[in-house]
């Protein structure tokens, strides 16, 4: 396999409070090949849209990146100044907010926002530049861009808008797209119009996608691999088919279990993990899943799991420690599904 | 039935506790000129309501004064009551420290009753302007926008004119400093009715306004109990600062001779009888009361900003 | 159950001034606009189910759901639950004391519950509004009843709303609901601002309630699997209107309209069956300028001159000229 398009190993990322320090990363790796797309997928405070503010080099104080590696094609870029930086993030990273409104300047029209970006990356001359930005926008799926190119933001519906801000994202040809919750505040009919559109990008620009979002819906459809995060860690990471269908971490199976579907009976009850998610001020000790989790024993609340491999899954969990002779006695209950276990 | 609920996971804290613990008192413990500014305005606060004790002399009683007293130096003794006058004295003999804890005094009763009242109207207004609208809202906020195209103290002067007007002249000495809290609170209610009027806009469309229309309780309940609480925050800091301004308003007006009577003198009245001595030497009557004043306003105004910035969270 | 529904729906209309202000429109010119939020539904509820509005933003389903409480006056139309009409002036006393019989649950947890109340105080606020039970103690032991009814701990009525995440304050918003012993739960969007793992304790707490309280919901949501795995029947509305109305499992494995039909295919695929899906075209349309006739045809493959131009009735609980013309054909439910 080739090098992979990024590459984050052992990432850290503390926020300093007069409470302490809180740990929002703690140690992530993962990869993303070209042409891929990886979701990450986990509940609000799970830290994934830290996680991509981190690639990115956005951790505003008093956030910091406390450790780590980021590399982009090889190139580390955890250390850059901001300047060098900011420069990558135009040229060679694309980015899609949930938000459309807040990567648009309102005051300009779509096309001198267009231009201007290809502009700095490219050498072309005004008219080849326009050329280009409505190339761009027929590319992602907007009818008339010789037309609409002269609209303003606000003149563009909520999915157009979006498409626009895919466009704006794939002016410099970049080597990676990280899109953070990019469909969550569209409807679904729309939602399912910008899925696929990414899709097709990603495959026809080998461009790596980072997926970043709640919806394991759309991570579903459109994601090759899935890390699915918890308290700040990857619980689980693997191709999205076995993650989603048979997922190993209890975290990930009460996830999976507990998302309503248009397949199963309307009559069963969804599955529930209790509790929820610890804050960052209350992480418990060893794994932080821990207390909510229907196998936990006592080697949970001591030893932090370390992720380990299994079949095409990485999973941080003792229960698939192969050496640890009480995992043994647990992996016959897990391979029961998981259900009313938790449910009293 | 459903899965088990840990039990809470800290026991419900005191309300002393709380407040320690809050991000507002750490603001303030880790902020120097706060913990200045409030140690001055606490410390000037309590020798003014406390003047009684700490003041040498009485300084409004004439049979305390010795006329022998007039134009001692700081730090001298008077010749008649031989009396050491840390402050000097004025031409009557009165002690100008004491002088100026009675007319603090005066000031911080004049300022807080005036801002008091003009929070009240204020609030008042501007809740109902907000959560009624329509006709009243339009009314009251056009009251407000015209008032507010005018410098406080002009309405404040016309307010004390109407007032004396309408009172017969044997009871305005007495009435003077109910007069004088009146139009300096009416001077300043719209700042308050505007702040109100927005944050009622958003909070009476947040859900839990709905939840208590859905019960039927009627409106007014709604708006003491529900929205007055959550709008309560910004006023907190716009009446801190305007307790400073209150104070200055009334020395202004206590300064142009139209505030309270010379028998009672607040810090605007010593400043207005001290400058008539600004070129013959005696120096001391007019600075001290003047620095009091400045040291007064200042603090409290520094307090005020300091709670504007710690309860804006953009800002932290 | 008696025979006449327990909640009776019948051309319930809203309209909306959304004008620009009186000043502006003399200077600038233009008229007045006027936003069809609600524009002519009838729906029935029997006690005890779950009937469910489900559509996209713009569809108008929340201002449904405020008409229905009361919080919102109709422009037309009507709403009588268990006999009583919300608007009728003659039955002001009934409508008084059906009020406790009717509660909401509110989309945002986080603005629901007021952040300056105690907990304890907000769940027994219906109870004082109502004035259901004397004496201080004897509210606080029902109110911690009702906290632990819902899965929180009765010494957690002593803390502020902030001291709790997003899913156990829904479970305090339910308290409150229930508080007043109500009957009927108009539900706007409950989880939608919730994770998957604290919706699912949600909405298994709330058929739990109504399996043992016997409660009847008006559930709005835009998420179909949700609505699925609530609702008995289910009402799909677009632009203001409902363009299907039909049984849970009918809808889901006989959708009728070209609408719905495309809702369902543009739902992503958890369980990755690798289903063929028909591309959805375009968004909702302006509600301020809706099309003519029917309001899905410029989106509607099957659209003719007829759906451009007259309104489709709503018929065998399906409005669509081509299902009633049999242009298009109708899967039967298996």
């Amino acid at each position: 396999m080739s090098e992979p398009v990024l590459s984050v190993r052992d990432l850290r990322v503390e926020f300093v409070t007069r409470r302490g320090i809180l740990k929002a990363i703690d140690g992530v790796s993962f990869d993303i090949a070209k042409g891929e797309v990886l979701g990450v997928v986990g509940e609000s405070g799970a830290g994934k849209s830290v996680t991509g503010s981190a690639v990115i080099g956005l951790i505003d104080p008093p956030g910091r990146i406390a450790g780590g590696e980021v590399r982009l094609g090889g190139q580390r870029i955890d250390n850059l100044s901001p300047e060098a930086m900011r420069r990558v993030r135009g040229k060679r990273i694309g980015m899609i907010f949930q938000d459309p409104l807040t990567s648009l300047n309102p005051l300009y029209r779509v096309g001198e926002q267009l231009v201007e970006t290809i502009q700095t990356h490219t050498n072309l001359s005004n008219a080849g530049a326009r050329k280009r930005a409505i190339e761009l926008l027929a590319e992602v799926g907007i009818p008339a861009p010789e037309r609409r190119i002269d609209g303003y933001p606000h003149e563009f519906s909520g999915g157009m808008r979006q498409r626009v801000v895919i466009a704006l994202a794939l002016c410099a040809e970049p080597e990676l797209i990280i899109a953070d919750e990019p469909t969550t505040a569209l409807d679904v009919s729309v939602q399912a119009q910008i899925i696929s559109l990414l899709k097709r990008l990603g495959r026809e620009h080998g461009t790596a996608i980072m997926l970043v979002t709640h919806d394991m819906g759309v991570i579903a459809e459109t994601a090759d691999r899935v890390a699915v995060m918890y308290s700040g860690r990857i619980a689980e990471i693997g191709p999205v088919r076995q993650v989603v269908q048979t997922p190993l971490h209890p975290y990930a199976k009460g996830l999976m279990g507990a998302i309503p579907t248009l397949v199963q009976s309307s009559d069963d009850r969804l599955v529930q993990i209790p509790g929820s998610m610890p804050r960052l001020s209350a992480i418990p000790p060893g794994c932080p899943f821990h207390p909510r989790c229907p196998h936990a024993w006592d080697r949970c609340s001591r030893d932090r799991p370390d992720p380990i491999q299994h079949a095409e899954h990485r999973v941080a969990c003792h229960l698939y420690d192969a050496n640890d002779p009480t995992a043994k006695a647990h992996m016959i209950h897990t391979h029961a599904p998981l259900e009313e276990g938790v449910a009293s | 039935m459903h899965a088990p609920v840990p039990a809470p996971a800290a026991p419900p804290k005191g309300r002393l506790a709380r407040f320690l613990d809050s991000d507002l008192f750490y603001s303030f413990r880790t902020s120097p000129m706060a913990i200045l500014a409030g140690t001055v305005a606490a410390l000037m606060t309590l020798a003014a309501l406390l003047a009684g004790l700490l003041a040498p002399q009485n300084a409004f009683d004439p049979a305390a004064l010795n006329l022998m007293d007039g134009y001692t130096k700081p730090l001298e003794q008077g010749l008649g009551s031989q009396g050491l006058f840390v402050l000097g004295a004025d031409a009557q003999g009165r002690d100008i420290l004491s002088a100026i804890l009675f007319g603090s005094r005066l000031s911080l009763v004049v300022g807080v009753a005036s801002v008091a009242f003009s929070l009240v109207l204020g609030v008042g207004l501007g809740l109902l302007a907000g959560y009624v609208g329509g006709r009243i809202e339009a009314l009251i906020m056009r009251i407000a926008d015209i008032q507010l195209s005018f410098p406080a103290i002009l309405i404040a002067l016309l307010v004390f004119g109407v007032a004396r007007g309408l009172i017969p002249p044997h009871r305005h000495e007495e009435m003077a400093v109910v007069v004088l809290i009146i139009a300096i609170g009416l001077s300043n209610w719209a700042q308050y009715a505007r702040t109100v009027r927005a944050s009622t806009l958003v909070e009476k469309n947040k859900d839990y306004v709905q939840a208590a229309r859905l019960l039927g309780i009627s409106p007014l309940p709604v708006m003491l109990k529900h929205l007055l609480p959550n709008v309560a925050g910004p006023v907190l800091v716009i009446a801190t600062i305007n307790l400073a301004l209150a104070i200055i308003e009334e020395a202004t007006l206590s300064y142009l001779g139209v505030g309270v009577p010379a028998t009672q003198p607040s810090l605007g009245t010593l400043i207005r009888f001290g400058q008539q001595y600004l070129f013959s030497g005696e120096w001391w009557i007019l600075l001290f009361p003047a620095l009091a004043l400045v040291l007064l306003a200042l603090s409290i105004n520094l307090l005020g900003d300091w709670l504007r910035d710690a309860l804006n969270p953009k800002l932290r | 159950m008696s025979n006449a529904p327990f909640v009776e729906v019948k051309d319930l209309r809203r309209v909306f001034d959304v004008s620009k202000p009186w000043l502006n429109r003399v200077l600038e010119g233009g008229e007045k606009q006027y936003l069809k939020a609600v524009d002519g539904i009838s729906f029935d509820i029997a006690r005890g189910e779950t009937f469910a509005l489900v559509g996209e933003s713009g569809s108008g389903k929340s201002t449904v759901a405020r008409m229905v409480v009361g919080l919102l006056p109709p422009s037309g139309g009507g709403v009588t639950i268990d006999g009583v009409s919300m608007a009728d002036a003659a039955q002001a006393a009934a409508r008084q004391r059906l009020r406790r019989r009717i509660q909401m649950i509110f989309q945002d947890p986080y603005a629901s519950l007021n952040p300056r109340w105690r907990v304890d105080r907000i769940v027994a606020e219906p109870i004082r509004a109502f004035d259901l039970i004397k004496g201080e103690r004897e509210i606080a032991n029902r109110v911690g009843e009702l906290l632990s009814l819902v899965g929180l701990h009765p010494d957690d009525g002593k803390k502020f709303p902030h001291e709790f995440s997003g899913g156990q304050r829904q479970r305090i918003a339910i308290a409150r609901a229930l508080a007043s012993n109500a009957e009927f739960i108009v539900c706007d969007e409950p989880t939608s601002a919730l994770d998957v793992s604290v919706q699912a304790q949600i909405l298994n707490l709330m058929r739990d309630l109504q399996d043992r309280l016997g409660l009847t919901y008006l559930f709005i949501s835009h998420n179909l699997a949700v609505v699925r795995h609530m609702a008995s029947r289910i009402g799909v509305m677009y632009l203001g209107r409902i363009v299907e109305v039909s049984g849970g499992r009918e809808l889901f494995q006989a959708p009728k309209h070209p609408y719905t039909r495309m809702l369902l295919d543009a739902v992503p695929d958890i369980g990755m069956t690798g289903r063929q899906r028909v591309p959805v075209n375009g968004e909702i349309p302006n509600p301020i300028n809706p099309p003519s006739g029917c309001p899905f045809n410029p989106r509607c493959p099957f659209a003719n001159d007829r759906c451009r131009t007259e309104r489709p009735p709503l018929d065998e609980g399906v409005a669509c000229h081509a299902v009633h013309e049999r242009r298009i054909d109708v899967p039967v439910a298996a």
